[in-house]
């Protein structure tokens, strides 16, 4: 089984990737309005919420339970699936989903599909698959047209294209739609847009959708959107093929109570989404007459096998912990290499794809909470990192220097009396680097602090030095 | 008649300056005073035994004590931070009240111990950490919750403004603990830092790991700090600060960076050398 994730297996390490991206001035400032704009609308409607806490831990317990059982349930959904009209499909990995696929459009001579925002499929790189077969996929969701229009990468789980803004926008509609005269406001960049996507909606008869949650007891899907490309996609072709991880599942219809509250306030700061679309099957003389899921494991199911880990699986993928994410507000989604970028990015990638591929990203992070205070289904992001960077040591991926220094610090730690030597020694060693009572240049793995920070010389006498001096001196 | 003035006794104690009297029965206290503040913030450490004397306390401090273990730990090092918390458990075994002048290292007990403890498999290093979790105190913590005083008697005629710090924040949820205690200072002029809960971009390793976003979100902070045109940044962590210092000195924007123990500690005789 091979398991990829988007371009995580070649995209440059988290620190190179960052570097380009933090002296990027229009991203950077792109990254922070939007970023700034999203989350202080989740926090006005999230304090309207009495129980939110309450939410929070239902949404967590429902998903922990679900991943406790999750082979019942997912056969409970199939079953519940099947019998309304759908097919189900088992995909073990992304080439397998992707062939799954392809091979379901061709059965139907199609050579277009149109597609609602997924990003399980940018998980599988379906859209170069889609087009090596010779079928041509249109992003429907303004955002992801914007990133495909543009050639680029979604930098954002909810929205893909924050990175960009109307001016830019403005260029690549201009450009690709053959608009000359396009006008920047943003009504004219959405009638654009709308145009451009109306005539694939009524043409294209297969589209391609992902899926919020999957119901185990009615064998039902639930898509949230805020467009209403989705209804689209969803209502008109007459094959609708939906892509979802096996973890989107939930066990029963009015677990939506919950999730439909948690999910638009955390990721757009909406009360409700303005498109919530259910359905079962196939129904006659409505909606797709064809209907098919796919089920995709991807590496989720070693995600599952870890018990300190596991909850990453609880994502609901409302990127509130992007938005509140200090290290993704300044480098947007672009550095962590993969479609799941800031920080539930940065502990999902390198779990659903080999560490040695990632191992960068869960040092991706100053660990300093704000994902896990936001995260609606309390997934302890923090501490998720902290364990996969065990795994990233334990694997042998740090670097030979950084071992040596662990090694070493974590020997002279072990008793006071190496710790005092240790701190002379650093006093010795500081001297030449000392100048008018300021360090300005380390070498080494030090020269990283002093790049851009002074460092303040250690002082002549420890505390523990004073102390020792002080119980010797006669007190009054 | 006399029961009238039950409800304005707290008032009446605290203006004839008893309240610390009152209160604050002399606590013998154990310092851990943390590898780094040992190290590189003696100051630190000076502070909080003038502070803690102050108010009428003993101090204890155990030679035989290291490092919590949080770099380490942090870090993916988890199997060299158990050593240490072995002997941070021995060391602190007896002390009934420990003072830690350090969030992040309180966060590191608090938070990671008892996960640390169950992976050692050994149910007396269990039973060691459950003991030890209800007797540590983060430096504010020990003054407001256990010694009951936010007027420590110190005197710092300078504008002061206060990184909350993201531990403090978000694991020990100190609330405005450090602020009440900032605000008695006689003579200082508290500044609300714009942004204050953004984290500087410390982040242990991460500051050399990562040191074009650390350096992004450390400008961040800065321009925050500047903009209150406040003479001092402080926080209940030392690590943050020796950050935040470390952008502020190579700026040369002379804004100094002085741990909460160090104000705390100030009297009309001066600041703590």
């Amino acid at each position: 089984m091979s398991v990829r994730v988007g371009e995580a297996a070649t995209a440059p390490e988290f620190p190179v990737a960052a570097k380009k991206l933090v002296s990027n001035a229009q991203i950077r400032q792109n990254v922070r309005r939007a970023t700034d704009i999203i989350r202080n609308k989740r926090a006005r409607v999230v304090e309207e919420v009495d129980d939110w806490e309450q939410l929070r831990r239902a949404g967590h317990e429902i998903k922990e339970h679900v991943l406790r059982h999750l082979d019942f349930y997912l056969q409970q959904f199939e079953a519940a699936c099947t019998r309304a009209g759908g097919v189900v499909h088992w995909a073990s990995d992304a080439a397998e989903a992707n062939r799954i696929i392809v091979d379901l459009i061709r059965a139907h001579e199609a050579t277009e599909v149109i597609k609602v925002k997924t990003m399980t499929s940018d998980e599988i790189r379906l859209n170069p698959a889609l087009q090596a077969a010779g079928i041509t996929p249109y992003e429907t969701d303004l955002a992801d047209l914007i990133v495909q229009l543009g050639e680029d990468q979604p930098s954002h789980i909810v929205v893909p294209a924050l990175h960009r803004n109307r001016m830019e926008i403005r260029r690549i509609f201009s450009e690709k739609m053959n608009l000359p005269e396009l006008g920047y406001e943003p009504e004219d960049l959405t009638a654009a847009a709308r145009a451009y996507l109306r005539e694939k909606f009524l043409r294209v008869p297969i589209a391609i959708s992902g899926g919020n949650f999957a119901i185990a007891e009615t064998g039902s899907v639930c898509v949230v959107e805020s467009e209403g490309n989705g209804r689209m996609c969803l209502s008109l072709p007459r094959v609708l093929i939906t892509l979802i991880g096996i973890e989107k599942i939930i066990p029963k219809f009015r677990d939506l109570e919950v999730f439909l509250q948690l999910l638009p306030r955390s990721a757009t700061g909406e009360r409700m989404n303005p498109y919530n679309s259910i359905w079962t099957g196939v129904s006659p003389g409505s909606g797709p007459r064809e209907f098919h899921v796919v089920l995709l494991d991807n590496g989720r199911t070693n995600v599952l096998a870890d018990d300190f880990s596991r909850e990453t699986l609880d994502c609901i993928r409302c990127g509130a912990c992007l938005n509140a994410c200090p290290v993704y507000r300044q480098t947007g989604g672009h550095a962590y290499g993969s479609v799941y970028a800031g920080p539930i990015g940065a502990i999902l990638t390198p779990q659903l794809q080999a560490m040695q591929h990632s191992q960068s990203l869960p040092y991706a992070s100053s660990l300093c909470g704000a994902c896990y205070e936001v995260c609606p289904v309390k997934i302890n992001i923090p501490e998720i990192l902290v364990h996969l960077r065990g795994r990233v040591v334990e694997e042998g991926h740090a670097p030979i220097v950084e071992r040596l220094a662990m090694k070493a610090a974590g020997y002279a730690l072990e008793t006071p009396e190496r710790l005092s030597l240790a701190q002379k020694a650093a006093r010795i060693a500081q001297i030449p680097f000392t100048h008018d009572g300021v360090i300005r240049r380390l070498p080494g793995m030090l020269a990283g602090w002093t790049a851009v920070r002074d460092l303040a010389p250690i002082p002549k006498q420890s505390f523990r030095e004073w102390w020792a001096k002080r119980q010797k001196e006669p007190r009054l | 008649m006399a029961w009238a003035l039950v409800p304005a006794a707290p008032r009446l104690i605290s203006a004839l300056g008893l309240r610390r009297l009152v209160l604050s029965r002399p606590v013998h206290i154990s310092l851990f005073i943390t590898c780094y503040n040992d190290t590189l913030f003696p100051r630190t450490g000076r502070a909080v035994v003038a502070v803690l004397e102050r108010l009428g306390h003993t101090i204890e401090f155990r030679q035989a004590q290291t490092c919590c273990g949080q770099m380490h730990y942090n870090t993916g090092y988890q199997a060299e931070a158990m050593p240490l918390m072995r002997h941070f458990l021995e060391v602190f075994r007896d002390d009934e009240t420990i003072c830690i002048p350090s969030s992040s290292c309180v966060a590191m007990i608090r938070d990671h111990y008892p996960k640390m403890a169950a992976a050692s498999g050994d149910s007396a290093v269990a039973r060691a950490v459950e003991k030890l979790l209800p007797r540590i105190f983060e430096f504010s913590e020990l003054l407001v919750d256990k010694l009951g005083v936010i007027d420590v008697g110190a005197f710092f005629p300078h504008s002061v403004t206060l990184h909350p710090s993201c531990h403090s924040l978000r694991s020990l949820h100190l609330g405005d603990k450090p602020e009440r205690l900032l605000k008695q200072v006689r003579g200082l002029t508290l500044i609300d830092l714009p942004e204050a809960t953004e984290c500087c971009g410390f982040g242990g390793t991460f500051a050399i790991k990562n040191v074009e976003v650390s350096a992004a979100m450390l400008s961040d902070k800065l321009r925050c700090v500047l903009g209150t045109r406040a003479e001092v940044c402080t926080a209940a962590d030392n690590s943050c600060l020796m950050h935040i210092w470390g952008g502020l000195s190579r700026q040369r924007t002379g804004v100094r960076c002085l741990h909460l123990a160090e104000i705390l500690a100030s009297t009309e005789a001066g600041e703590v050398s």
